[in-house]
Order: C-alpha cells, then sequence, then structure tokens
C-alpha cells in the first residue's frame, strides 16, 4: 500500500478552498493542506513537502511556485514540474478550467489522475459560476445605460417611456447595432453637451 | 483576409511594440486583428502560448530558452521570432536600505555598477533579500552577473523571491524584500509609492541585454510561415515607430489605458524618455536609451544571446552546457528574422553570433545594406561571453 498522497491546494478565498477539500476528499484519500497566505509562498509549501500543489491559475502567485521548480537542493525533493509532460490533454484540460498543479516528479500518472479530474471539475464549476456572474453584472450595467437613454430621450423629446424604448431599437435596428451601443452613445454625447 | 492573432502579455511598459503593432495600425496593415490579452503570471502566460490558447506572447527572453532546456515544465517548444525590447529593467532598494547606504557615504548616481554593488553589499547585511519577477528572466540573470562579479556567491548568498512586477511595490512596502530588479513602470511605482528609491537602470550591469521576445509555438512558426512573417513585420514597425522621440508622449497615454498598464502615463514616459525620478524626495537622473526598442539592431535575436541564456541557465541547475548552448541558439530565429523583414528595410548583421560583451563603443559593423552601426553590449565588469567557447 503506498503512502498517501498529500496535496497543498493554493487558496485565499476560504470558501472556496472548502469546496475544493470537500471535492478531493470525495475523489480519494488524501491528505489535504490548504494555503491561503501569500507571504512566502515558496518557503510555506517546501516545509510541507507535498506530491501535488493546486493553485489558481489567475493567481498571480503562481509564479511563486515556479521557484519550487528549480529547488533542486540534496535535502530537497525531485523537481516539480507542471503536471505531467506526457499527457498533454490533461495539462490542456486543467488550465482551460483554470487550475494549474505541480507534481512532483516520479509520481506515477495513475495516482495523480484522481486528483486531477476531482479538481478539474471543481474549477469548472467555479468558472461558470464566475462567467453567469459577469453575464449577470453585465446585464443590470446594461440595465443602467438603456435607462438613462431612455430618460434622456423622454425628458427631450417629450416621449413616454415606451416610446422612448421604441426609439432606442429602431435606431439600432436601422444603423445594426445592439440597443446598448445605440444607448451608450446618447448617454456619452448627453454628457459631452450638458 | 484579416486573421485575428491573439498576443498574450504582462502590464510593462515594454509589451509597447504590441500594443502599438494593434493601436496605431501596423497590424492592420499586415491584414492581422491582433487581440491582446492580459495574462495574470508570467507562467500562465508561457501555458496559454504552449496550450494553444493564444498564438503570441509577450515573453520573458529567458522563458523559450529555459523550455528547450526542460526547465520550468513548459508543455511545447518555443521560439522567440524577434527581441521586443532591449533593456528597460531597474534595480532598486527599501528605503530603510537606501537611507544606510546613504549614510555609509553612497550617491545615487544611477550609473555606476562596481560602487553601487559594493554600497548594497555593505549596507545589506547577510544575504539580502532581493525580488525578482520570474525565476527565468534577464533581471535574475543581471542580479547574479553583477553581485556575483563583486564576490557575492549567487544566487547562494542572496535570497531570491519571486514577485509579480505589479506586486513588486506592495511587497517592498510590506517589508519582503530589501531589494528588486523589475520592469518599468513598477521600479517607479515603488518610487511614488514612497517605499523604495532607484539604485541602477539594468543597462548598467549589462548594456545590451535582451529583455522580451516576441514568442510564438515552434510548430505555429513551422506551420504558418505567412502569419509569422505578417506578425514580425507589424511588430517590427511598431518599434520603429516607438524609437521616435516625437511618438513619446501618444505611446505613454496609448499605454496608459485600462486594458493594457493602467498606470499614469507620466510614469510610462519616464522610462521611455530616460528620464528617471529616483526617490520620494523627487531627485531625478538620466539615463539615455533607458530601453531600446529598434536603434543599433535590438530587435535582431542573436543567437549569441540565446547561448549566453542557455549557458548560465545550464551553469546554475546543473546541465552540461555546451548542450544547453546549442538547443538555446536555436531557439532565437535569426532564420527567420532575416528572411522576413529584409525587405522592410530591417538592418541585417553579417553574423547571426557575436561577442556578448566586446563592444565598448557604437561601432560600425558589416550588414548586408553596410549601414548598421551596433551600439554598446559591454558588461559593467568588462566580461566577454564568447559563444563558441566553452570552458
Amino acid at each position: 500500500m503506498p503512502k498517501k498522497i498529500s496535496i497543498v491546494v493554493v487558496e485565499k478565498d476560504r470558501d472556496r478552498a472548502l469546496l475544493i477539500v470537500d471535492s478531493l476528499h470525495e475523489a480519494g484519500d488524501f491528505d489535504i493542506f490548504v494555503i491561503s497566505e501569500e507571504t512566502g509562498l515558496a518557503r510555506r509549501i517546501q516545509e510541507r513537502n507535498p506530491d501535488i500543489v493546486l493553485i489558481d491559475v489567475t493567481s498571480p502567485s503562481r509564479d511563486m511556485l515556479e521557484e519550487l521548480a528549480l529547488a533542486s537542493g540534496p535535502l530537497e525533493r525531485p523537481v516539480a514540474m507542471f503536471v505531467d509532460k506526457s499527457d498533454n490533454s490533461l495539462t490542456k484540460a486543467a488550465i482551460e478550467a483554470g487550475v494549474s498543479a505541480y507534481v512532483v516528479d516520479g509520481l506515477r500518472s495513475d495516482r495523480i489522475r484522481p486528483v486531477l479530474d476531482a479538481a478539474i471539475a471543481r474549477f469548472h464549476m467555479f468558472q461558470q459560476i464566475r462567467a453567469e456572474l459577469d453575464a449577470t453584472r453585465r446585464a443590470l450595467e446594461e440595465r443602467k445605460v438603456i435607462d438613462r437613454a431612455k430618460g434622456l430621450l423622454m425628458k427631450a423629446r417629450g416621449l413616454d417611456e415606451d416610446a422612448a424604448y421604441a426609439l432606442l431599437r429602431k435606431t439600432a435596428m436601422d444603423q445594426g447595432r445592439k440597443v446598448v451601443d445605440v444607448a451608450e452613445a446618447l448617454v456619452t454625447a448627453a454628457g459631452l453637451l450638458s | 483576409m484579416t486573421v485575428q492573432l491573439t498576443a498574450g502579455f504582462i502590464p510593462l511598459l515594454d509589451v509597447a511594440p504590441l500594443v502599438i503593432a494593434r493601436e496605431i495600425g501596423f497590424a492592420e496593415e499586415e491584414g492581422l486583428d491582433l487581440q491582446l490579452q492580459r495574462a495574470p503570471s508570467w507562467s500562465t502566460l508561457r501555458d496559454m502560448l504552449a496550450l494553444g490558447q493564444i498564438e503570441v506572447a509577450h515573453m520573458l527572453s529567458p522563458v523559450p530558452v529555459a523550455s528547450a532546456l526542460g526547465l520550468g515544465g513548459s508543455a511545447a517548444q518555443l521560439d522567440a521570432l524577434s527581441v521586443l525590447s532591449v533593456n528597460g529593467n531597474v534595480i532598486g532598494v527599501s528605503r530603510d536600505l537606501a537611507k544606510r547606504m546613504k549614510d555609509a557615504g553612497f550617491g545615487f548616481d544611477f550609473a555606476d555598477a562596481f560602487a553601487a554593488g559594493k554600497a548594497l553589499i555593505a549596507a545589506s547585511g547577510d544575504k539580502p533579500r532581493i525580488g525578482v519577477p520570474f525565476p527565468f528572466s534577464m533581471h535574475a540573470e543581471l542580479l547574479y552577473h553583477w553581485l556575483g562579479a563583486l564576490g557575492v556567491k549567487a544566487p547562494q548568498d542572496l535570497q531570491v523571491k519571486t514577485v509579480p512586477p505589479p506586486l513588486m511595490a506592495q511587497a517592498m512596502a510590506a517589508g519582503e524584500i530589501d531589494a528588486f530588479c523589475v520592469g518599468e513602470p513598477w521600479g517607479s511605482i515603488a518610487v511614488e509609492n514612497g517605499v523604495g528609491e532607484l539604485l541602477l537602470p539594468g543597462s548598467a550591469i549589462w548594456s545590451f541585454a535582451p529583455e522580451k521576445v516576441l514568442a510564438v509555438r515552434h510548430e505555429w512558426a513551422t506551420k504558418e510561415p505567412d502569419l509569422c512573417r505578417r506578425l514580425m513585420r507589424a511588430t517590427w514597425r511598431a518599434g520603429r515607430w516607438l524609437s521616435n522621440i516625437e511618438n513619446r508622449m501618444m505611446a505613454s497615454e496609448i499605454l496608459a489605458r485600462p486594458e493594457y498598464v493602467d498606470v499614469e502615463a507620466g510614469i510610462l514616459e519616464r522610462a521611455l524618455s530616460g528620464r528617471l525620478v529616483i526617490s520620494p524626495s523627487g531627485d531625478i537622473r538620466r539615463q539615455a536609451e533607458y530601453v531600446r526598442f529598434f536603434a543599433g539592431a535590438a530587435t535582431f535575436p542573436w543567437r549569441s544571446q540565446a547561448a549566453f541564456i542557455g549557458s548560465r541557465l545550464a551553469a546554475r541547475t546543473g546541465l552540461d552546457r555546451a548542450q544547453a548552448m546549442d538547443a538555446a541558439r536555436m531557439v532565437f530565429r535569426a532564420d527567420l528574422y532575416r528572411r522576413n523583414l529584409a525587405d522592410v528595410g530591417a538592418e541585417m548583421p553579417g553574423a547571426s553570433e557575436k561577442l556578448e560583451g566586446a563592444i565598448a563603443h557604437p561601432t560600425a559593423v558589416s550588414s548586408v545594406s553596410g549601414k548598421l552601426i551596433l551600439a554598446p553590449d559591454s558588461f559593467f565588469d568588462g566580461s566577454i561571453f564568447d559563444p563558441s567557447a566553452i570552458s
């Protein structure tokens, strides 16, 4: 029976970290340790001496981990490296999902696989949530701009709200543009003229 | 037909050739819709390129070499099509350390690497903590060469910490580092925030250090010779545009935009004009050609520059020097540079390798048109790197 795989998860957000840890626990029996501090990241990781390090690809701290790839003193573990060079599709899936993994040299890929699969699935969900949030936020912003444009038209042309919107829509259709773009142009122009 | 290419970058002044290629229309002229995508870190930028999420990257010159040597785990072979910028880094120290150096009589002349290095070593005590943006970077090479030549065992006697450029001032403010080597505008930001003072331009250590390269996948360069050519021409023309003094202000203003460097134009202009504010009390030092985008064949990817980087990386990681230098040479595509840029008017040196460090004064050399003047490329300690010698 090989020794349990030890994993360090680098994640500042506590809730996200807990979710990642949960997913990993579901995937197998691992020793998992979360680091949320960026200060002295490489040293903290070296102290734990893990088999695998998982970190968000969008974290600027990721570059600090590249130091580990060079740490090859006599007492240190063999060179850590980015996922498994032999398995490009797995690396690609991980990066696309937004997680990067550093794996100690020599760890067999069938032992890495379940860890990465779980991490990839979890990060996929984070990404979907982020994308949905972005879309909602954008929709809200667009609503605000359109409302302001409607307000301007109602005041300047004495229109009611429906007529103001109809005018925006018609202009957008005539020019082959989006309603929000026309609204934005109007708001900008009004800002310049006032 | 217009083809879309996506170039990844890190927010730094020296992404200028890519930004200008897009904004001033050099890319469009070549039928390229050049999209720029900001990356969160050098490692992620390298992986995005290696895995094909982007076609092009603004890249630290040692990264493609490191990849060729199997260091830092990259999934693909990367090529440097041209050099995007020469020099442009700055060494800075914390205000504490600056004060100790001044108390010891050091004058902060922003020029003499010998005096500055000795003052730094004397004032910083045991194992100074120094921030660099990435383990494979010209910043690290300059630092090791500089302090190494002054008798410090580098990197063993230093605590070198990796800190992403935009976080450098913050790391200094938090007391995590005593000094840094970073690209502009992030050194000036440390001054602006009152946490650090500038000690030396990188060029005081090596006067012609290839800083960023135009990086693509080797396989892409082979498969897309035409796009490669168009990309190289667009960035080369952007470099020429940037070398025109009249364009500095516009360049600073474009780069200042939130989607690019997102730092005030006035601060970006300091490095472009070579007029740097070195301390929070407002001392100014001038350094002509603080960063080069064009003059002196700055964009030519000398194979000897790659060999130098390969040799240094090999020495530190215990790889075979001769093999590493050979592998490195292949990464800097002087061949493609010659093939793709001759007819737009780029000056072509007669050879693709030179002794690195042997040019002390601007020197006319043999070139295809006979007009090429190479800029000084000397190291501060007079050392010369001979790419053909194996010691």
